[in-house]
């Protein structure tokens, strides 16, 4: 195991790592969905996990946000260990999940939709400003009302993620966020993750190097359930290995 | 949105005021009251399914608790305001633990159904077991298949001789119900209903943004049973005997197919599917032609295939959208779009 940038094993200080994992490892019967991955995410920083598909990138996503329960190893995120916990005790962190599929209230309208993750930890007021605030930032206003169910896709997504900032999280998770979008869509998603780089930590699952070289962030490439390097953008690019399990199959 | 829908509220309380004081032109006291009493038990699973996705087979079982729990009560203490009470806090918190036990156990759907289900038929087994003198708390005997009748029955708060019955009863469960009509929209309106209502929709992203839906769906369900409770104490005092009829699977499935008919995501609907089903049951015991129970299938028959959503929520989109017809695409698509909350 190589690291590109950064935290050597068990070389940084701990207060700097918001999320770790020590031989995390996921067996569903005979197959080993993530086999014994240690990772570690520092505060502030941007990740994308890419691979091929049936990598254990998202495997590897469930067993951090608590949806999988890990079959050995430890998650620990801001010092607390997490393993096994439920998906609600992990938001309760201040952590923004969000999920491959759309996962959204859709019989509620938008604005209805955001101002519930919002108010969980703020007050009713509070949580109506929040909300009026996130759907200027995600530009919903002309949808606001609208039932996220009648929704084109890319609007869905872009709901989730207003549900997910709304709660004002410092740790972001996210699957797949331009799975699905068209150019104009993907270029907006991109702008918005920045901006919540601002005050965030974002590990990003996703498939489109296009876009990943549009966020230049730090990437984790996954293979066979374990992580094959971590590196830029370009360390990752001119990488044979990398090339040869992931890259050199979309031609 | 929230504000629409409690002045819509402020509607159907004023067409309740009207219509309690119509319907005794139409009916007698007595059949009345039993038609309200069932708008408020059906109100209770309009609102744990309507607005909170859960189907309960077993809504009889804190209708029937409620009753004995209420004749129970009333035969010792020889007052009823106490009772009342005690008739809804009993199958709130049997409910409470039952919904604890399923919802923390992730039973869902099918599941659920089934254990609700055999709750009430453990129920009505048990409560047709208990004619021996053995089965006596207090001065009060269950009385097993036969019953229990012979206990105080409503009365004014603090003067157990003044009894309310007949025309005073009647008022009194429909005010009972108009009240409780206004809390439960009030709950709806409240951040713990539209959670609830999120849960209904979707209930991984609402535990994804940090709330615990099992407790909720806990507390709304327990909220549902004693709403229920209320209803069979209401239905004790006005049939001044309780059996184990009342926790028959018959009774649960009726109170399904009240909602069903009546409309789900509406609190009105079920109301009045239950009010007029139960009017439409009462009217067919009266004659021997048709079979009672041929009919209410047929009906429920083709209320599912005409209207699947229920006929109020039919009726209200019919009327909503022909008289917004001339309102630009994107108010109209909004409001519609509300769909299963609205009501």
């Amino acid at each position: 195991m190589r690291f590109g940038a950064g935290g050597g094993a068990g070389g940084a200080p701990m207060a700097d790592v918001v999320l770790e994992t020590r031989g995390l490892t996921m067996r569903f019967g005979g197959v080993t969905a993530v086999d014994n991955v240690s990772f570690k995410l520092r505060r502030n920083e941007l990740r994308c996990l890419i691979g091929p598909n049936g990598a254990g990138k998202t495997t590897f996503f469930r067993c951090l946000t608590g949806i999988l329960k890990p079959t050995s190893g430890e998650v620990f995120i801001d010092d607390v260990e997490t393993t096994g916990w439920d998906p609600q005790f992990v938001a309760r962190l201040g952590i923004g999940i969000k999920t491959q599929v759309p996962s959204v209230m859709d019989g509620l309208s938008v604005r209805e939709n955001i101002w519930l993750s919002a108010y969980r930890q703020a007050g009713t007021k509070e949580a109506d400003r929040t909300t009026a605030d996130v759907i200027e930032r995600l530009g919903l206003g002309d949808i606001a009302r609208a039932t996220v169910g009648r929704l084109a896709h890319g609007e869905r997504q872009r709901v989730e993620l207003g549900i997910v900032i709304a709660a004002r999280p410092w740790l972001v998770l996210l699957d797949e966020p331009a799975a699905g979008m068209t150019g104009e869509e993907v270029e907006r998603m991109v702008a918005i993750i920045h901006e919540i780089n601002r005050d965030a930590a974002l590990i990003i699952v996703e498939h489109d190097m296009q876009f990943i070289r549009s966020i230049a962030a730090q990437i984790t490439v996954f293979s066979q359930g374990a992580i094959l390097m971590e590196g830029t953008v370009d360390a990752v690019m001119s990488d044979a290995r990398v090339r040869d399990v992931y890259l050199g199959k979309r031609g | 949105m929230e504000s629409t829908k409690l002045r819509d509220a402020a509607w159907v309380v004023l067409a309740g005021i009207v219509l309690m004081f119509v319907a005794p032109l139409v009916l007698n006291y007595y059949t009345l009251t039993l038609l309200v009493i069932y708008g408020l038990l059906a109100l209770s699973l309009g609102l744990i399914w309507g607005f909170g996705g859960i189907l309960c087979f077993g809504q009889a079982v804190f209708y029937g608790l409620g009753a004995y729990a209420y004749a129970v009560s009333a035969a010792n203490i020889g007052e009823s305001t106490m009772p009342m009470l005690i008739a809804i806090a009993v199958p709130f918190v049997f409910a409470f633990l039952l919904g604890a036990m399923m919802f923390y156990g992730r039973l869902t759907d099918v599941y659920l159904g089934v254990i609700t289900l055999v709750v009430t038929l453990i129920f009505f087994r048990f409560m047709n077991t208990t004619a021996g003198p053995e089965y006596q708390i207090g001065t009060a005997r269950l009385g097993g298949y036969n019953g229990m009748p012979g206990y105080q029955t409503l009365n004014v708060p603090g003067d157990p001789s003044a009894y309310i019955y007949d025309s005073s009863l009647y008022y009194v469960c429909f005010v009972i119900l108009l009240v409780v009509y206004v809390l439960v929209r009030l709950l709806l309106a409240s951040p713990f209903g539209r959670i609830a209502v999120a849960i209904r929709e979707n209930e991984s992203r609402v535990e994804l943004m940090g709330y615990d839906a099992r407790f909720r769906k806990s507390v709304l369900f327990a909220i549902g049973g004693g709403i229920a409770g209320l209803a069979g104490a209401l239905y004790a005092s006005w049939a001044e005997i309780v059996t184990p009829g009342l926790f028959s699977l018959g009774q649960s499935a009726e109170i399904i197919i009240w909602c069903i008919v009546g409309g789900l995501g509406t609190l009105v609907g079920p109301v009045l599917g239950a009010a007029a089903l139960g009017y439409l049951k009462f009217a067919l015991g009266q004659q021997t032609a048709v079979d009672n129970v041929l009919i209410m299938g047929l009906i429920l028959v083709v209320v599912v295939l005409v209207l699947p959503r229920g006929v109020v929520p039919s009726l209200m989109s019919a009327f909503g959208s022909s008289s917004r017809r001339n309102r630009p695409n994107a108010v109209r698509r909004g409001r519609r779009g509300r769909g299963r909350a609205d009501g």
